[in-house]
C-alpha cells in the first residue's frame, strides 16, 4: 500500500480527531496553566503553626520592641510590639527588613582568617578553637612585652552587658582604650555633666511637648529613637502641637513642620542665642527656674544681651529679625516648649557650644526635667550592671595609669568620654604604633567614620584587627580575623537606654531562631578567651557563659524581660528641679556658655578657605538609608527615590541657580571635589537648598556586604573631614568646602 | 488584461473541468485506505490519549513510611481531628508533625519495619517525615478548613473520602508537569467522578458552592448588584456569585 499525501493527511486528521476526543489536550492545558502559575522555582512559604516571639531590634539605637512572626520555627515577618513604651506597634522600614539581614548573603558563616592582602576578600575558614587561640596568642604576646595598653576596642555602644564585658576585659588586661562610636549622645552627656553636674543621658518627653523647636534634628529622618519620633510627630498634628524646623535643607522634617526656617549650617548656635536674647530682654523666661535653680546666669545674660541682638543675629544668619523675635515669643509663650539639636539622625556629636546654647534655651523657659521638656535620665538609676571591681594585676595597673590614646578625660578634654575622631588622628600622627591590636564590635568604623581616607590610613597602621561582626561589612573586610557574632535574631543581648527616651528602659534581644551558621556570641568569645588567658583576667569573669552572666546581671528583671522583651521603670517620675543638679552650687550652671562669644564666633566644622572650593558639601540623612553599622537591605534600598540613587549613580542636591551657574541640568554628571577627595556623582536640582550648598545622602557606596547592598552610589564620608570642637574635642564638622566640576 | 490575471483565469478554467471517475484519487483509486488510515490515526491517538498519556504524565512515588489510618483511628477518641487538629488560632494543622507521633512512638512499638524507620530515622533524629500530600493544592489557592469543617459542619469524608478506613497508604502519583498529586484531577483521566471526593479541582468546589449560593439567593432576595447581574446575563449558568464566591476568596 503506497502512502500518498492524501492518506497521510487522513491519518493526521484521524489522529487529530482522536486526540481531541481524548483527555490529552485538555489535561495538558490544565497542567500547563497550573505549572505557569506556580513556577517550581518560586519560593513558597511553608505552612505551619503561627506564633510570635517578642524581642528588641538592635539595628539602630532606637530600641524598638519587635514581635517576630514565626511559622513553626522559622521567622517570617517582623512587626512592632503593641504596647511597647518606645514604638507601640510601629516599626521602621529597616526594622521590617531585618529578616533579609538574617537570611541574606552578607552573613559571615564562621570564624575566618585573612590569607590575602587586607580587603582582598581572601579568607580561610578556621575553627573556633584556632581562632580564639590566635587572639589569645596575640594578647599574650603584647602583655608580656609590656604593651597591654596598645589593645583598643571600638564598640557601637558602651551600654549593656556585652560592651561592658569588652570594657571589663580591657580593664583586666591593662588597657583604657575602649571607644564608642560618635553620636549626639557624646554631646548631650557632656552638656548634662557641665550644666547639671550629673552622669546622665538626655531623654526628651516629646509626647507631651506642645512646641518643638528643632535645630536641624531630623525628627522624620531618624533622630533619637526613629519610630517614637514618627509617632510623636503624628500626635503633635492631632493635638495642635507646633513644630518649627531650622534646617539648611528642605528635609522631610522641614517639609512636614509648621514652619521651616532655612539657615546656613553652622549658624544654629547664633540663632539659639538670638532667641535667648529676645526671651531675656522681653522678660519671657521662667523666673522661678532662673531665680532658684540657675548659677552664673547673670554673666551669661550679659553676653547674650550685649552680643546676640536680633539685629546682630540677622547679620550672621541672614534670618530676618522679625522672624527671630516672633519665634522667640512663640517658643517662650508655649506651655511646654522643647528645643532639640543634633543634625539629621545625630550621627555626629556636633558643636558643644550649639548643644549648650540649645540646652540653655530649654533652661530659660524652664523646660528641664518637666513635662514635655528635656530630662536628665540618671545613669545610676538604670545601671543594673553591678559587677565587682576588677582585681588588677601589676600589668593591668600600669595600663590603667596611662592616658587614653584619644586624649578623652585628659587635661585638654576633661569631661569628654570618647573621641574616636582623635583616636584615628593620633594613630596617624604618631611615629609609634599606638594600637597593635584592635577589636571592633557592633560598629563599622571603616565605613561610618567621617574622613574615610584617614580611617583607612589608621587601619593600615594597626598590625592586627579583629572584627566581631555578623556581616561582612567594610571593617570586617579589612580585618585580619573575623569572629562572627550570632545575628541579632539569634542571640541574647540586653539593650539598655534607648536613645532620647525619657525613662530608664531595658530591652532584651532574644534568640528567635537557632544560629544558622557556625557563629558564636561575642560575650561567650570574651568569656572563653579570658579563660584561655588565665590569671587575673580569667578571675575578672567567673561566669560559665554569656547567658549565665546576663541572667545573673539582670537578676529579678530577667523574667519580665524574657516575657515582654522590655523592662521599664514604672516608678520613674518627672525628675523636677529640686535635687536635680549636682554641680558644686547644686544649680543649673550657665558658666560654660560664656565661652561662646559672638566676636570670637567662627562657623565650626568646615575645612579650608581655598577660593577654589566655593561651595559647602553637607551630608543628609534619610529614613530610607541606613547609615549605621548596617547597610540598606534590598527591601529598603528599593524605597530610595531615583533622585537619590539611580542604578549605581548617586545624586547630590543642588539649587537650580547653582546648576545654571555651572551649566548643569537635572541628572548631569559631575565630579564632586573636596579637600579630602573626589567622587563622581549626578546632580538633582532642588529648590529646597541654598545656592552655596551641595547635599549628599549618607548611607550609600558600601563595598562590603553582598551584591545587593554594595556598589550602590558613593560613600560621602570619603569626602568629609573631621573638625575638632575646641571645647570638647568632639568632631563638630557639619560639612566641608567643596567644588563641582562638570564632566 | 495583465499577465497575472491571465494565470488566474487559466487556473480556474482547469478546476472547473469535470473530473473523470477514478481520477479523483491518484494511485490505487479507492477511498478505502484513506478511511483506514483515518481510523488508524484515530485509534492510535485515542490509545495515546487515554492509555499511554496518563501513564507518562504521572510518576509513582512511595510514601516515606506506610501508615494505617484505620488502626490509628481505633486508638484515638476524637476521630480524624485527634491528629489532624485545629490549632488554637483556628488554623488547620494538616498533616501531623513528629510531635504528635512522638506522644506514643517515642519507642519502637511492634515489629513492623515502617515503625522502626519512624522511630529511628525521624523521631529519634528530630527530623520531620516528608509525607507526600495527596490533597495538596497550589499555593495560590486559599482554603480554610475552619470555614468548611467548623462553620459549614462538613465531614472530612466529603472531600477526602473514607481515608480513615484505609489500612495502608496508596502510591503517590505525582503529575510531572504541575507537580501535584493525581488525586486533584482525579484517578479517572476523563475527569468524571463517581464520588464527591474523587476530584479536588476548582469545578468541584464551585459545584458545591453554586448549590449553596443558589439556595441562599432564593432564601433571601438579593439587592441588585450591577456587576454580578451583568455577569449573570452574559453567563446565565454562572450562578449569581455572592461576595463570598468572588475569585479572590480562594485565589490569593
Ligand atoms: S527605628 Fe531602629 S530600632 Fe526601631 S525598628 Fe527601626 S532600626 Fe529597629
Amino acid at each position: 500500500m503506497k502512502i500518498d499525501r492524501r492518506s497521510f493527511l487522513s491519518f493526521i486528521i484521524g489522529g487529530a480527531a482522536g486526540t481531541t476526543l481524548s483527555p490529552l489536550p485538555w489535561k495538558l492545558m490544565d497542567d500547563m496553566s497550573i505549572w505557569t502559575q506556580m513556577w517550581p522555582w518560586t519560593p513558597v512559604p511553608e505552612n505551619g503553626e503561627v506564633s510570635y516571639a517578642n524581642s528588641t531590634c538592635t539595628l539602630c539605637p532606637g530600641g524598638c520592641g519587635i514581635s517576630v512572626r514565626l511559622i513553626d520555627d522559622r521567622p517570617v515577618k517582623i512587626e512592632g510590639t503593641e504596647g511597647h513604651p518606645v514604638n507601640d506597634g510601629g516599626l521602621c522600614v529597616m526594622g521590617l527588613s531585618g529578616l533579609q539581614l538574617l537570611y541574606g548573603q552578607s552573613r559571615v558563616k564562621g570564624p575566618m582568617k585573612r590569607v590575602g592582602k587586607r580587603g582582598e576578600k581572601n579568607w580561610e575558614q578556621i575553627s573556633w578553637d584556632e581562632a580564639i587561640s590566635m587572639v589569645a596568642e596575640k594578647l599574650d604576646e603584647l602583655r608580656s612585652d609590656g604593651e597591654s595598653h596598645t589593645l583598643s576596642c571600638i564598640s557601637g555602644s558602651d551600654q549593656g552587658t556585652v560592651p561592658e564585658l569588652f570594657k571589663r576585659f580591657l580593664d583586666a588586661y591593662g588597657s583604657v582604650n575602649f571607644t564608642r562610636m560618635p553620636s549626639i549622645d557624646d554631646s548631650y552627656e557632656l552638656v548634662l555633666k557641665l550644666m547639671h553636674g550629673v552622669e546622665a543621658s538626655a531623654g526628651f518627653d516629646v509626647e507631651n511637648t506642645d512646641f518643638l523647636l528643632s535645630f536641624s534634628s531630623g525628627i522624620l529622618e531618624g533622630w533619637g529613637s526613629p519610630v517614637r519620633m514618627f509617632s510623636a510627630n503624628g500626635s503633635w498634628k492631632k493635638s495642635g502641637g507646633k513644630v518649627v524646623q531650622i534646617d539648611s535643607r528642605l528635609s522631610n522634617t522641614a517639609a512636614k513642620a509648621d514652619h521651616w526656617i532655612p539657615i546656613n549650617p553652622g549658624n544654629e548656635v547664633v540663632l539659639a542665642l538670638g532667641l535667648a536674647h529676645v526671651i531675656i530682654k522681653d522678660s519671657l523666661y521662667n523666673k522661678e527656674f532662673i531665680t532658684n535653680y540657675s548659677y552664673n546666669f547673670e554673666n551669661w545674660k550679659r553676653v547674650v544681651l550685649n552680643e546676640y541682638s536680633p539685629e546682630s543675629v540677622e547679620k550672621v544668619t541672614g534670618i530676618n529679625k522679625t522672624i527671630i523675635r516672633a519665634l522667640a515669643k512663640d517658643f517662650a509663650g508655649a506651655k511646654k516648649p522643647l528645643a532639640i539639636c543634633g543634625k539629621g539622625q545625630g550621627k555626629n556629636p556636633g558643636s558643644t557650644s550649639e548643644f549648650m546654647a540649645v540646652h540653655a534655651l530649654n533652661a530659660l523657659v524652664g523646660s528641664i526635667n518637666t513635662d514635655g521638656g528635656v530630662w536628665a535620665v540618671d545613669n545610676d538609676k538604670q545601671n543594673y550592671i553591678q559587677w565587682p571591681d576588677v582585681k588588677k594585676d601589676s600589668v593591668a595597673e600600669s595600663g590603667a595609669q596611662r592616658d587614653r590614646i584619644d586624649g578623652a578625660g585628659t587635661e585638654n578634654y576633661p569631661y569628654t568620654r570618647y573621641l574616636p575622631n582623635r583616636f584615628i588622628e593620633n594613630i596617624n600622627s604618631s611615629n609609634e604604633s599606638l594600637v597593635k591590636l584592635l577589636f571592633v564590635h557592633g560598629a563599622n568604623p571603616y565605613y561610618t567614620l567621617p574622613d574615610t581616607h584617614n580611617v583607612r590610613k589608621a587601619f593600615e597602621k594597626i598590625p592586627f584587627i579583629v572584627s566581631f561582626s555578623s556581616y561582612m561589612d567594610e571593617t570586617a573586610l579589612n580585618a585580619d580575623l573575623i569572629l562572627p557574632n550570632h545575628a541579632y535574631l539569634e542571640r541574647y543581648e540586653d539593650v539598655p537606654r534607648t536613645r532620647s527616651f525619657n525613662r530608664p528602659i531595658i530591652g532584651l534581644s532574644k534568640p528567635i531562631i537557632e544560629p544558622q551558621y557556625n557563629t558564636r556570641h561575642s560575650g561567650d568569645v570574651i568569656i572563653t578567651k579570658e579563660k584561655k588567658m588565665g590569671g587575673s583576667i580569667a578571675a575578672a569573669l567567673s561566669w560559665e557563659n554569656y547567658e549565665q552572666c546576663l541572667q545573673e546581671t539582670l537578676g529579678d528583671k530577667w523574667e519580665t524581660l524574657n516575657e515582654n522583651g522590655f523592662w521599664v521603670d514604672e516608678t520613674f517620675k518627672v525628675p523636677g528641679w529640686k535635687n536635680a543638679f549636682k554641680t558644686p552650687t547644686l544649680k543649673c550652671d550657665f558658666s560654660y556658655n560664656e565661652l561662646f562669644s559672638l566676636p570670637h564666633f567662627c562657623i565650626l566644622g568646615i575645612k579650608g578657605d581655598d577660593p577654589s572650593y566655593p561651595l559647602a558639601l553637607i551630608p543628609y540623612d534619610s529614613m530610607r538609608l541606613a547609615n549605621g553599622f548596617i547597610g540598606d537591605p534590598p527591601f529598603v534600598i528599593k524605597t530610595v527615590e531615583d533622585t537619590v540613587l539611580k542604578g549605581k549613580d548617586m545624586f547630590v542636591d543642588i539649587n537650580p541657580d547653582t546648576a545654571k551657574k555651572y551649566g548643569l541640568v537635572e541628572g548631569s554628571k559631575v565630579i564632586l571635589k573636596t579637600p579630602n577627595g573626589e567622587l563622581k556623582v549626578r546632580v538633582h536640582l532642588f529648590e529646597g537648598i541654598f545656592q552655596n550648598l551641595v547635599a549628599a545622602p549618607r548611607g550609600l557606596g558600601h563595598t562590603g556586604y553582598d551584591k545587593y547592598i554594595s556598589g550602590k552610589g558613593a560613600n560621602v564620608n570619603e569626602l568629609i573631614g573631621t573638625f575638632e570642637d575646641p571645647a570638647s574635642g568632639h568632631d563638630a564638622a557639619w560639612g566641608i568646602a567643596a567644588q563641582l566640576i562638570k564632566v | 488584461m495583465s499577465q497575472s490575471e491571465d494565470k488566474v483565469s487559466e487556473n480556474s478554467a482547469e478546476k472547473k473541468q469535470p473530473r473523470q471517475p477514478g481520477e479523483n484519487e491518484q494511485g490505487n483509486g479507492s477511498s478505502g485506505p484513506i478511511l483506514l488510515l483515518f481510523i488508524v490515526g484515530l485509534v492510535i491517538s485515542l490509545i495515546i490519549g487515554w492509555v499511554i498519556f496518563p501513564k507518562l504524565l504521572y510518576s509513582q512515588k512511595k510514601q516515606p513510611i506506610d501508615f494505617n489510618h484505620e488502626l490509628h483511628n481505633q486508638e484515638v477518641d476524637e476521630g480524624c481531628i485527634s491528629c489532624h487538629f485545629f490549632r488554637e488560632d483556628g488554623s488547620f494543622a494538616g498533616v501531623p508533625k513528629n510531635e504528635q507521633c512522638a506522644g506514643c512512638h517515642e519507642e519502637v512499638l511492634g515489629e513492623s519495619t515502617d515503625e522502626a524507620i519512624l522511630v529511628e530515622e525521624y523521631i529519634a533524629k528530630d527530623k520531620e517525615i516528608p509525607w507526600l500530600i495527596y490533597s495538596k493544592q497550589p499555593d495560590c489557592v486559599f482554603f480554610s478548613h475552619a470555614a468548611h469543617v467548623k462553620m459549614a459542619e462538613m465531614g472530612c469524608k466529603t472531600c477526602h473520602g473514607p481515608i480513615g478506613k484505609s489500612t495502608s497508604l496508596k502510591m503517590y502519583e505525582e503529575n510531572r508537569i504541575s507537580g501535584y498529586s493525581r488525586d486533584i484531577w482525579g484517578k479517572n483521566i476523563s475527569g468524571i467522578k463517581k464520588n464527591e471526593w474523587d476530584r479536588m479541582k476548582m469545578n468541584d468546589c464551585a459545584a458545591c458552592h453554586k448549590e449553596a449560593a443558589s439556595a441562599k439567593a432564593s432564601a433571601s432576595k438579593r439587592s441588585p448588584q450591577l456587576f454580578f447581574d451583568l455577569l449573570a446575563m452574559v453567563f446565565p449558568d454562572a450562578g449569581k456569585p455572592q461576595k463570598t464566591e468572588a475569585c479572590f476568596v480562594c485565589h490569593k
